[in-house]
């Protein structure tokens, strides 16, 4: 059977104690949450940490406040996935939150996993995941113990995609993270969380707890997610499509479009987001966007499915979940 | 390759609630709630299919809660609750679930059963009358390769229904085809 | 609680009473809905696999797999590993020289590979140690230097690549197997045939994925006998190997196979990992343990077969089959396993389903430096039955006729002799289509649907066990002993495994039939070849009727023994005893009677201790050619289905909502396991259909793209489809109660059903599995751009067949044999004539 290395844990009970293990473990330590990413990486040695820091103990990170009318509503990063998507608010106020939690891995890994972890989820690669005698067959890969991407071996970076269902949510409702460090709080937009490299995705440190997600106070904005996977369980996704409207009555005032799992990082299309702004998501607005979505989206072969299918897919999702959204609008103006 | 050293690293001793008993166990600090329940505490009915939270297999019961056991720590457990298979039956009278598992042919090899009944029991606790596609919905973390769980849902209704008092026994149709 | 009476009897409550045709068949247990006899403790987890095993002092071991897809072995240095404290021993290739392998003419695998690897995973060396963390240091810590050879990745590749050859045996190049019979002139039948069509298909390779990685424990006693308890399907076979591998004498070996958590074919042959730990048991003295990672489950594989198939038929204008010319191409991967036998198995069975006039067929298996293939549920024939039920379809559209009405009007008939000379026996398969098509209201709805709805239908046929053992013997293929205790219990040993079909319960059953007991009075033994007879295993859904035969014929024995020692004391002729419910009585005074324990004190003091055996041999096959000894079974079970899909236009995804099967078993020996085995097939035939798939990397080292329970996609909950299953009970005389398989057969018609679905859905043809939405889309914009509408393989390459062996069919004269000179030799006593048809001894004959 597949087994952990050896390793110390440690269970702090707050923040402070928590980083201060941390520094005194150095770089061989690690945070750890619901260990539904960190444990299977660490049985397949990408990471070797000596010393574990669980976050599973720090109450702190386990808050859900806010979110009625009017306030912002700020979800601690220690709360599980199933927490988040069977929250009476967050169901109803933040559906895309709860809808994309739901759609995470598995039920029974949902009650492990928490916001914190897919939020800052390992970037994931069909020449990654493997087991160490696997990658020693490929001789490695440069994400870990290797020099070459296999992806793109001419190319002098890691293409590791981005696999978070709640990432290009959080960077579609233009979301705030908290991170605490040794040198105390900072606040960063979720669009500036991630960076376009496979290996050095976070611009996190990693001595750095992210403790909360601050979503914006619901204000006559929508969103929703669509996720493309093999299966209607287990699968990371091989695209998803996280949209945001601020509607002016049923007219699109502001808009984003990020995908996910087509780039290292949560990737933004502003050229998709300016094609419906300003329109009331007529059938050829929303064509536009999905055509200006297809252009950057880049799958590459590092997950399941074909590259030009799932290319083809964002246009089709995109233009899926643009019509939710308008029909969703056109629901509550009858309604109103 | 004589070794006449003792380990390096001292076992953790750890002190939980298995199966409603009060049980205190040592095992190496890096060692998994699966590798733990399986070595060190004998409960081997907790079954593995692949250890990398990728098909639900061991699942057991964490205060309530399904949990894949390979992805736990035995560490984290301290002062907690688990539940394996083992602890389903009442006395000598298996839990409704797994009589009606028994009933219906639902476990065929029975290797990911433990983690199908421990998943339906916490399903059932908060929702005593799911729906077939609840059922599918609550169980979609675990794989059965044998079943294509249609006799699993038939067991889950039907266990559900005799626990909530009914006089439920299995279809027809479920049992000799359709006519 | 309720279902407590359940548990008394084993047999579910409420469902008593004549509403089922094994009643009316006066049977009191067969046909019975009831608990399997291991089913409370598979549902308490007191089953014991493999890996649940401990025993003290126990090592664990551990193996380092090739990271070379094919390459010489320079140099194995295990001095590191060997240096490690808690390390007791390590070995490589050197300590285990002697080849095996699952059949006779293909002895090509080694424990621990010595010279040369074959794939990636390919077994190269092992650790025992003090635990398996340790153990794992240990086999990073072995440095082997490989000389690359050049690979083969594809069956294109074996076909085209002469050198290097992966194996020095074989026909020639990388062939490992090339077959050419034919039965009558086919060429002329195409030549007169009305209409004829001709079709290419392909059937990607994929794996069993049972939810248990294969385990082994060894241990060595003091006195030199080794016991080895593994997760396998074939005990006796393992048995063998063992034995032939450690050089030691197979009554010193005792193979104990665990109840298996799942094998569907998977743990059919013998395994490196179990001669392993033998042989570190043996070296340390202590029991050692091994448990597969489920990336090395991926490389034991010996699954499907990815196989390129044409197939021309010529038809008359109403769809007789007037002549079929079949062709397959294996790609078998590293080793040859069972491969001789799939290849076989890929033309067997065209011909038992409809009438076939005149049959040709050609097989070729190639090498290629990937993960053996084998046998899967259905083993070599889901491919031929994707191929030829999708070319049924094309063929009724092309005669405009309906595709339920083409096969309903060609039927092969029971109890009729095929033109390969396979002998069927009791055919239910028109019920069965006319059950399915009833239930999807086939007429009202095919071809009728709206734009993206779709249903389409197969039909499909599949043994009942093999007709010739895996090596030569004229030994029975299943064993039973039986012992009637004076208590009223009752213990059956057999050498059959149970891999979660049941096998044990059937043997209490059958048993408990014919006893008059009740199943739970039966205390089952199998698969333990110290205690139990042999059964050859858990292959070719052989068991039920085999082992079921040899079961009945040991408990009518015993029963017979009872019965001449209660007449006497219960003055009543023989031939009115009644045994049931426990008693033994006059059936015309039925209070006139003992119970059974006192009747078998009567005969335990009659004639000694009560015990019986039961052997069963399947009968003789009616074919006497090379290669008849695959394809002839005792009986054939019939499967037809019908599967609704929906397919959207603008994705090319396939979703299949519900599917209606029926199938033909012949009898149900307990309709609920019955029940449950044709939705397990359905489910995987849906996973084979739609999305598993054994994808290597060509161009990175040849390695297994996916080895993991996450990219290797099997259907959950969410994928799998309502099933509506009718049981077509149509007994067939060589079954016990007239019984046949259901294991397999009712895999085997959802791949295509779901594919001729696709096309009443959205009029393009897909001709290979997976049926993924990237090849449905494809095939859209074909379409939309005028071209063919259809995706799959394009070209069948230009294989050296050797001259075909003739054999004209029995409607021309024929009478089995080869015609002029292929017949040599084949004209002995039934015994030699069967050698003879064995396929896999023939390279030894040569």
């Amino acid at each position: 059977m597949l087994r952990l290395p050896s390793f110390d844990y440690l269970q702090p009970k707050t923040l402070r104690e928590a980083l201060k293990m941390k520094q005194e473990a150095g770089a061989v330590g690690m945070y750890v949450a619901g260990g539904t990413d960190l444990y299977p990486n660490m049985k397949r040695r990408h990471q070797e940490p000596k010393v574990v820091i669980s976050l599973a103990a720090i109450r702190a990170l386990r808050r859900i406040t806010g979110g009625t009318r009017g306030s912002a509503l700020s979800v601690g990063a220690g709360v599980t996935l199933t927490e988040l998507r069977r929250h009476r608010r967050i169901r109803s106020r933040y559906a895309a939150v709860a809808k994309s939690a739901e759609l995470i891995s598995t039920p029974i890994l949902q009650n492990m996993g928490t916001l914190g972890g897919n939020l800052c989820l390992d970037t994931r690669c069909n020449y990654y995941n493997q087991g160490y005698e696997w990658r020693k067959s490929i001789n490695f890969c440069m994400k870990k113990d290797g020099d070459i991407c296999w992806v793109a071996p001419s190319s002098p970076r890691c293409w590791a995609i981005c696999s978070s269902d709640l990432a290009p949510v959080a960077v579609a409702m233009g979301a705030d993270f908290t991170l605490v460090g040794p040198q105390g709080e900072r606040v960063v937009p979720a669009s500036r969380f991630y960076h376009d490299d496979g290996i050095n995705y976070l611009t996190k440190q990693p001595d750095e707890i992210l403790t909360d997600m601050r979503l914006p106070a619901t204000n006559g904005w929508d969103a929703v997610y669509w996720k493309l996977r093999r299966r209607g369980s287990f699968d990371f996704p091989v695209l998803g499509v996280a949209a945001w409207i601020r509607w002016e009555g049923s007219r699109a005032a502001e808009a984003r479009i990020v995908l996910g799992a087509v780039a290292s990082h949560p990737l933004e299309v502003a050229t998709a987001a300016d094609a419906i702004v300003g329109t009331e998501l007529d059938d050829d607005a929303i064509g536009a966007a999905a055509d200006a979505a297809y252009k950057p989206s880049k799958p590459m072969d590092n997950t399941d499915f074909g590259l030009a299918w799932r290319k083809h897919m964002t246009r089709e999702y995109v233009k899926g979940a643009l019509k939710e959204l308008r029909e969703r609008v056109r629901r509550a103006g009858m309604g109103r | 390759m004589a070794n006449r050293k003792p380990p390096p690293r001292a076992k953790a001793h750890v002190g939980l609630v298995v199966n409603g008993e009060p049980t205190e166990v040592s095992f190496a600090p890096h060692k998994t709630l699966l590798e733990v329940l399986r070595e060190d505490l004998d409960l081997t009915g907790t079954k593995h299919g692949c250890e990398l939270g990728e098909c639900g297999t061991c699942a057991v019961l964490v205060d309530g809660q399904p949990v894949l056991s390979c992805l736990v720590l035995g560490l984290a457990c301290e002062g907690h609750e688990v539940r394996t298979v083992e602890g389903m039956r009442d006395g000598p009278d298996l839990h409704p679930l797994q009589q009606a598992f028994a009933e219906l042919g639902a476990a065929q090899c029975g290797y990911c059963t433990p983690g199908f009944l421990l998943t339906a029991e916490a399903l059932l606790r908060h929702n005593p009358s799911p729906s077939r596609e609840e059922i599918k919905h609550a169980l979609a973390g675990n794989l059965c390769r044998c079943t294509g769980y249609i006799k699993i849902y038939e067991a889950v209704e039907l266990a559900a229904a005799r626990i909530r008092g009914e006089h439920a026994e299995p279809a027809r149709e479920a049992v000799y085809g359709r006519e | 609680m309720d279902g407590s009476k359940g548990r008394k009897d084993g047999k579910l409550a409420g469902r008593k009473g004549s509403d089922q045709p094994s009643r009316e068949a006066g049977f009191r247990v067969v046909g019975t809905p009831r608990w399997k006899v291991d089913a409370a403790a598979k549902v308490t987890g007191e089953t014991l696999f493999a890996d649940d095993l401990f025993l003290p002092r126990m090592l664990y071991a551990r193996i380092l797999r090739s990271t070379e897809p094919h390459a010489r072995i320079r140099s194995v240095d295990t001095s590191r590993a060997e240096a490690i404290p808690g390390v007791k021993a390590v070995l490589t290739g050197a300590a285990l020289p002697i080849p095996f392998g699952i059949l006779p003419v293909s002895q090509d695998e080694h424990a621990l590979v010595p010279d040369k690897v074959r794939f990636v995973g390919d077994p190269v060396a092992a650790v025992a140690a003090i635990s398996e963390e340790i153990a794992t240091s240990a086999v990073d810590a072995i440095h082997v230097e490989y000389e690359p050879l050049d690979t083969i990745g594809s069956i294109e590749e074996a076909v085209d690549t002469i050198e290097p050859r992966i194996h020095d045996y074989g026909p020639l190049g990388n062939f490992h197997k090339l077959i050419d019979l034919e039965f009558g002139d086919v060429d002329e039948a195409l030549a007169a045939a009305e209409h004829v069509r001709e079709d290419l298909y392909f059937y990607e390779g994929n794996t069993h994925l049972a939810m248990e990685q294969h385990a082994a424990l060894a241990e060595w006693s003091a006195d030199e006998k080794l016991t080895l308890w593994s997760a396998t399907q074939t005990p006796h076979y393992v048995h063998r190997a063992l034995s032939k591998v450690l050089a030691i004498p197979a009554a010193h070996i005792r193979v104990i196979a665990c109840p298996n958590g799942g094998g569907f074919g998977g743990k059919s042959d013998p395994f490196s990992h179990e001669i392993v730990v033998a042989k570190l048991a043996m070296l340390t003295g202590r029991p050692v343990k091994i448990t597969l990672t489920r990336e090395e489950v991926f490389y034991c594989h010996r699954g499907r077969h990815p196989t390129l198939m044409w197939v021309k038929t010529g038809v008359s204008h109403d769809g007789t089959i007037r002549g079929m010319h079949f062709r397959t191409l294996l790609d078998g991967g590293a080793y040859g396993s069972y491969g001789v036998a799939s290849t076989y198995y890929t033309g067997a069975l065209q011909t038992v389903t409809y009438q076939v006039d005149r049959y040709r067929f050609q097989g070729a298996r190639v090498f290629t430096n990937k993960a053996p293939c084998g046998p899967k549920r259905g083993h070599g024939t889901p491919q031929p039955r994707f191929a030829l039920e999708i070319h049924m379809d094309k063929i009724a559209e092309d005669l405009g006729m309906d595709p339920a009405d083409l096969r309903l009007q060609h039927l092969a008939p029971a109890g009729s002799l095929t033109a390969n000379y396979l002998s069927i026996g009791s055919m239910g398969l028109r019920a069965c289509i006319h059950k399915v098509t009833e239930g999807a209201r086939w007429k009202d709805r095919f071809r009728k649907l709206p734009h993206g709805k779709g249903i389409g239908l197969a039909c499909s046929s599949y043994i009942s066990g093999a007709g010739v053992a895996i090596y030569w013997n004229n030994m029975p293929h299943s064993g039973v002993q039986l012992k009637c205790d004076r208590s009223g219990g009752v213990t059956v040993f057999c050498g059959s495994t149970d891999i979660g079909q049941g096998s044990d319960s059937i043997l209490a059953y059958i048993a408990a039939e014919v006893l008059g007991i009740e199943p739970l009075d039966i205390r089952v033994v199998t698969a333990d070849t110290d205690l139990t007879p042999v059964d050859l295993g858990s292959y070719s859904s052989r068991v039920t009727l085999m082992t079921g035969n040899a079961a009945l014929q040991a408990a009518e024995r015993a029963r017979d023994l009872i019965a001449r020692a209660a007449s006497k004391k219960l003055n009543v002729s023989r031939d009115r005893l009644v045994f049931a419910d426990r008693r033994v009585f006059d059936a015309e005074d039925p209070e006139r009677g003992s119970s059974f324990a006192e009747a078998v004190q009567l005969a335990e003091a009659e004639f000694g201790t009560v015990g019986t055996v039961g052997s069963y041999t399947p009968p003789n096959s009616a074919g006497r050619y090379r290669g008849a000894g695959v394809g002839p079974s005792p009986a054939y079970s019939y499967s037809a289905a019908v599967v609704e899909v929906e397919v959207d236009p603008d994705t090319g995804t396939v979703l299949v909502p519900k599917i209606w099967i029926a199938h033909d078993v012949g009898r149900s020996i307990n309709p609920i396991n019955v029940i449950g085995q044709v939705e397990g097939s359905v489910y995987m035939g849906l996973g084979e259909a739609l999305m598993e798939e054994m994808a290597y990397r060509s161009n990175r080292n040849l390695v297994h793209k996916i080895p993991s329970l996450l990219e290797y996609k099997s259907p959950t909950t969410l994928e799998m489809s309502d099933v509506v299953t009718y049981l077509i009970e149509d007994p067939d005389p060589n079954g016990p109660f007239g019984a046949k398989e259901v294991g397999q057969g009712p895999l085997l018609p959802i791949p295509p059903a779901i594919a001729n679905a696709v096309y009443d859905a959205v009029g393009v043809r897909i001709d290979e599995v997976p049926i993924t939405p990237e090849k449905v889309l494809k095939a859209l914009k074909q379409k939309a751009a005028g071209l063919e509408p259809r995706f799959g393989p394009k070209s069948f390459p230009v294989i050296p067949w050797p001259e075909p062996i003739r054999i004209p069919p029995p409607w021309e004269g024929g009478d089995g044999r080869a015609a002029a000179a292929e017949a040599a030799g084949s004209g002995g006593r039934a015994g030699r004539a069967a050698a003879a048809a064995s396929p896999f001894l023939e390279e030894r004959q040569h």
